[in-house]
């Protein structure tokens, strides 16, 4: 029973990375139509981009920006180089990480989609597998292939819980954070006049702009948030399991892509769910069955939800109008 | 002049061509490395060719082709190791035994490439768009990782031991023979059916033509074809690797049919060649090869979305040419009339 | 039609493009293809620096026999018919004297057939599948290979650790991993001991805490984990993180300075077998380590070791061959005797692998080795060559 209980937990802590992720993938296709193929590599440009930051920009980024070592940006930002462990470091990374990869999102949809928009989803599907393909290489080249040892932002312990499983404060940290980043998208998107401008813009694109809407930058603050999440996703993955490298976020996002699709594309809640999902059934696949076809479980999910409602668990069903 | 005659006698030139390239090549006239270029590009040729009847005429977005390559070659190659050795042999081991052997093995590997796309196929082309891409992605990755654990075949080691069949005039019949069939497939009552479901699937299943169907059979063939261009990969180098299929592949592919033009012939064996060749040049760019490569299909995509040839058959103007030569100026005209995609236009829906 | 013409010359120029190396002269050339990008892209990186450094140590030296040698790097993106290519490049275009590559098993034996027919010598420096050198007299490994070092891991945990009971982690994608596996199952079953569980990952993975759980139930008195160290350190700290705390046991695939910086204290009293050991007071491993560090600012690990050597192996029979014809080059290798290098002695045998000692490494504190024993593998415990 306690292996059960573990691997439950286990699956839990896998599935919240997914749903943040996921959430990134349905909002933009439910404004857009677009399948962002990118997404999962934004994350991984969070997680290196945390990297970077909890490194102390220091050395290496004051160089970058033509300031001496000892400039503001070393000093000022995370002490350069040694930083104390502590929550709160954590959580600055991870905010700035959030930051910078929201400003890459916008970047990447004002350069590479919105001059696709025009024309057929295929069209946009493939300029989005480009660049994919472009972050995963521009990463090998750019950060180096090797995969990278993440520093340990702060120390981590076992809380045994009943039955003799445990959970590691890490995995703690990374749901409470998870749940605390959907729950601020919920409140967003329900709560306010932009989320509602979203939701519009998701609805028809066309008749949002007859109502003034400006769709433009509706879709650029969609892109934001969304990358902001996985930049989260991607800190806090690093968080749990310190090793990154440029090819991390092919696999997760195909993954998050089939949560999303399971918990019905479009639906915030839905997404939620479906990381969940997929984590919790990857977790006992592996446990119980063979690790060996892990990969094959989201993917025969995906197939078997396609098969049976497409609409996703929580989505509504949609009627093809002619 | 009949028109199987005509047909018949540009088969016959067609393989008379063929057979002589071969020799040459086989004489070492040219530099190995330029004739497994060559070679290579054949393959692509037949990869990008199959593919294209899916996703260009039939527009269906299909991006799991990879997987159905792997099937083809890896039964092929199962069937060459354990069987084809014994019937090259037991035909006295001269040319006749061997190219019954490679023959066989070429259906056994389309074939089973084929069933595999019978069974991807009825479930998943009932799904639309970006739907049916990401479901051809999955079961792309859920064959490679079956591949990866079948011991029978390697796993993850490997499959080596394949006999080595490394012939341009095999590589090209094969090449030769896709676009011929696709061509004649496009050009039929047919492939009519196919570009009706492309240009307005509702509309063409309002019309009568059962969608589900026809769309189950042009998979069918586009990924037993693609089973043959897997049959040739494994006996090129004699070694597979489930590595080798992964989703990457598929993307080369539909880049290249993505570059040459959707619904054009012409335009992917274009697009093969030059993406078959392109990485051999930029060798000395080695660590941005793939940065490249990876800008310019954004840049494609921005700038000229419908390719190289957009939809446009530049066969047409060739087969105008022959059917004068033949049948004289008062010969009957019917060339179909292709329509541009709908890529580049705007998706009513 | 006017744009088939077009593109009929944007394909003729992209072929003319496709310009062998360098001018040929009178210099030694030896092809080098290894994986610097992709998903096996540090060890070919190692495997480079090493070679390199060899190359630039002997022209510095005066060169083979008066004659620089010149390395053609190429890489395969950890791609088998990227490397198929590379070497026909190579043995064609090129036209290079002898060929050094690859890491991966599975790349060298996609292209040592290539090498074979052109009648080129092509020296692997770290492909442990025994497949490869059965490829033909020209194809050569400067290694040891996965029987051998299956056989050592498993007569260590069994003779020397005496446990009865173990499990194994291993990566299914990788086909190192899974044929160290086979044979490290196999000795250890042979001597008496237990494969109580046999769990599995995928190269790459981040979460193993599925297969941890599990593993943990069946008790076992050492974990045998056969997997490339970037992914052994973190199953090492996941381990220890469930409160896992029996020894694991390596083989080279451990070898990097990364390990344990990924591992951390979770590796502490584990084991890997190894070709040398970076901490080894031998003044010859000393040295190799000192330049190394002083050139690519970073310790050497025993891919760059092993390739270093290779290229000096290389180098030698070159210097001995009685002319830069590949079978005589061939038979200068075959000939190779007791070659001292950082990795050991290095003889070849029948099968053209080499014969040579292996070290049983202990992790301390800290990230130190210590060498805790120099493995003899008994003869019985290695399993038939498959």
């Amino acid at each position: 029973m306690s292996t059960f209980l573990q691997q439950l937990i286990n699956g839990i802590s896998l599935g919240a990375i997914y749903s943040l992720i996921a959430l990134g993938y349905t909002m933009v296709y439910g404004v857009l139509k677009l399948i962002n193929f990118a997404h999962g590599d934004v994350y991984m440009v969070g997680a290196f981009m945390g990297y970077y930051l909890a490194n102390g920009l220091g050395a290496r980024g004051a160089q970058m920006l033509g300031m001496s070592a000892d400039g503001f940006v070393a000093r000022g930002l995370l002490g350069g180089g040694t930083l104390e462990p502590s929550l709160i470091t954590a959580l600055v990374v991870m905010l700035l990480a959030m930051a910078i990869c929201a400003a890459i999102g916008v970047v990447i949809e004002r350069l590479a989609y919105r001059p696709v928009r025009k024309y057929s989803r295929l069209t946009a599907l493939i300029t989005a597998i480009g660049v994919s393909l472009l972050l995963e290489n521009g990463g090998q080249v750019v950060f180096g292939a090797e995969p990278k040892f993440f520093p340990e932002l702060f120390r981590k312990r076992n809380i045994d819980l009943v039955s003799g499983a445990s959970i590691n404060s890490a995995d703690v940290v990374v749901l409470i954070i998870a749940l605390a980043l959907m729950i601020a998208l919920q409140l967003i998107v329900y709560r306010t006049k932009t989320g509602r401008a979203m939701r519009a813009v998701s609805f028809n694109l066309q008749s949002a702009k007859l109502m003034g809407i400006n769709t433009d930058r509706i879709i650029a603050f969609t892109f934001a948030l969304g990358s902001a999440l996985a930049a989260a996703a991607g800190v806090l993955v690093a968080i749990r399991i310190p090793r990154i490298d440029p090819l991390m976020g092919i696999l997760v996002g195909l993954k998050a892509f089939v949560a999303a699709v399971l918990g019905g594309i479009g639906n915030i809640p839905g997404a939620m769910l479906g990381g969940l999902l997929i984590g919790i059934t990857e977790t006992m696949v592996v446990g119980y069955l063979s690790p060996t076809y892990k990969d094959a479980v989201a993917f025969a999910i995906l197939i078997l939800i396609l098969l049976f409602r497409p609409s996703g668990l929580l989505g509504t069903v949609a009627q093809e109008k002619v | 002049m009949p028109r199987y005659l005509r047909n018949l006698i540009i088969g016959l030139v067609v393989i008379a061509v063929l057979y002589g390239l071969d020799f040459v090549f086989q004489a070492g006239l040219i530099n190995p490395y330029y004739t497994r270029i060559l070679m290579l590009c054949g393959i692509s040729i037949t990869l990008a060719v199959s593919l294209n009847l899916i996703n260009g005429f039939t527009g269906q977005f299909s991006i799991g082709h990879a997987g159905f390559m792997a099937v083809g070659a890896y039964s092929s190659a199962y069937f060459s190791i354990n069987y084809g050795m014994n019937i090259a042999n037991s035909m006295g081991g001269g040319k006749l035994g061997w190219v019954i052997a490679l023959l066989l093995t070429t259906l056994v590997g389309a074939a089973v490439a084929g069933l595999a796309g019978l069974a991807v196929g009825i479930p998943s082309l009932r799904l639309r768009g970006d739907y049916l891409a990401i479901v051809t992605l999955g079961f792309g990755q859920i064959i490679v990782v079956f591949l990866n654990n079948i011991e029978a075949v390697g796993g993850a080691r490997g499959y080596s031991g394949i006999p080595i069949v490394k012939s341009f005039f095999w590589i090209f019949l094969i090449a030769v023979l896709t676009i011929v069939i696709v061509y004649n497939i496009v050009n039929s009552a047919f492939g009519r059916a196919l570009i009706s479901i492309r240009e307005d699937e509702l509309a063409a299943e309002a019309m009568g033509v059962n969608t589900t169907r026809y769309k189950v059979m042009a998979f069918v063939i586009s990924s037993a074809m693609a089973g043959a261009g897997g049959v040739l990969l494994a006996h090129f180098d004699g070694y597979l690797n489930p590595k080798s299929f992964e989703f990457i592949k598929s993307f080369e592919i539909l880049i290249m049919i993505i570059l040459g033009g959707l619904g054009s012939i012409v335009g992917s064996v274009i697009g093969a060649i030059v993406l078959t060749i392109l990485p051999e040049s930029l060798r000395g760019f080695a660590e941005y090869r793939m940065v490249i490569y990876s800008l310019l299909l954004i840049i494609l995509m921005i700038t000229r979305p419908q390719g190289l040839l957009g939809s446009a058959d530049a066969f047409k103007g060739l087969r105008k040419r022959l059917r004068r030569l033949t049948e004289g100026p008062s010969g009957t005209a019917s060339s179909p009339t292709q329509s541009e995609t709908s890529i580049g236009g705007e998706n009513p829906r | 039609m006017k744009r088939i013409l077009i593109a009929s010359i944007l394909i003729a120029g992209l072929l003319a493009a496709c310009n062998p190396q360098a001018g040929g002269g009178d210099k030694v050339r030896i092809g080098v293809f290894m994986s610097t990008t992709g998903t096996t892209a540090n060890f070919g990186i190692s495997s480079v620096n090493g070679i390199k450094m060899a190359a630039d140590e002997i022209n510095a030296a005066g060169g083979i026999n008066g004659k620089q040698v010149e390395l053609l790097v190429q890489d395969d993106r950890s791609d088998a018919s990227e490397a198929a290519t590379i070497v026909t490049k190579f043995v064609t275009q090129d036209q290079v004297h002898a060929i050094i590559g690859e890491v991966a098993s599975s790349r060298s034996i996609a292209a040592a057939p290539i090498a074979q027919n052109a009648k080129i010598p092509m020296l692997t420096p770290s492909s442990t599948n025994p497949e490869v050198t059965k490829k033909g007299d020209f194809i050569f490994r400067s290694c040891f290979i996965d029987p051998y070092q299956g056989a050592a891991i498993a007569q260590f945990a069994a003779k020397t650790l005496g446990a009865k009971t173990a499990v194994i982690m291993i990566d299914r994608k990788n086909d190192y991993s899974t044929g160290l596996g086979k044979f490290i199952t196999e000795t250890f079953t042979k001597m008496g001991g237990k494969m109580v569980a046999t769990q599995s990952y995928q190269e790459g993975d981040q979460d193993f805490n599925a297969q941890l759980t599990s593993l943990k139930g069946a008790n076992p008195e050492v974990i045998f984990v056969p997997g490339y160290y970037n992914d052994v350190g973190l199953i090492a700290k996941q381990a220890r993180d469930k409160g896992i705390t029996v020894p694991l046991i390596g083989g080279d695939g451990w070898d990097s300075e990364q390990l344990y910086k990924i591992g951390g204290t979770a590796l502490n009293g584990s084991y890997f077998t190894n070709h040398y050991s970076p901490f080894d007071t031998e003044p010859k491993v000393q040295k190799f380590v000192n330049d190394y560090k002083s050139r690519y600012n970073s310790t050497p690990d025993a891919l760059a070791a092993t390739a270093y050597d290779a290229a000096n192996i290389m180098f030698d029979a070159i210097k001995r061959s009685k002319s830069l014809s590949g079978p005589d080059i061939r038979d200068a290798l075959a000939a190779t005797n007791a070659f001292p290098g950082v990795t050991g002695t290095v003889t070849f045998n029948q099968q053209h692998d080499a014969v040579k000692p292996i070290v049983m490494i202990e992790i301390k504190d800290g990230g130190t080795y210590a060498v805790r024993e120099r493995v003899n593998v008994e003869s019985s415990a290695v399993a038939a060559n498959q």
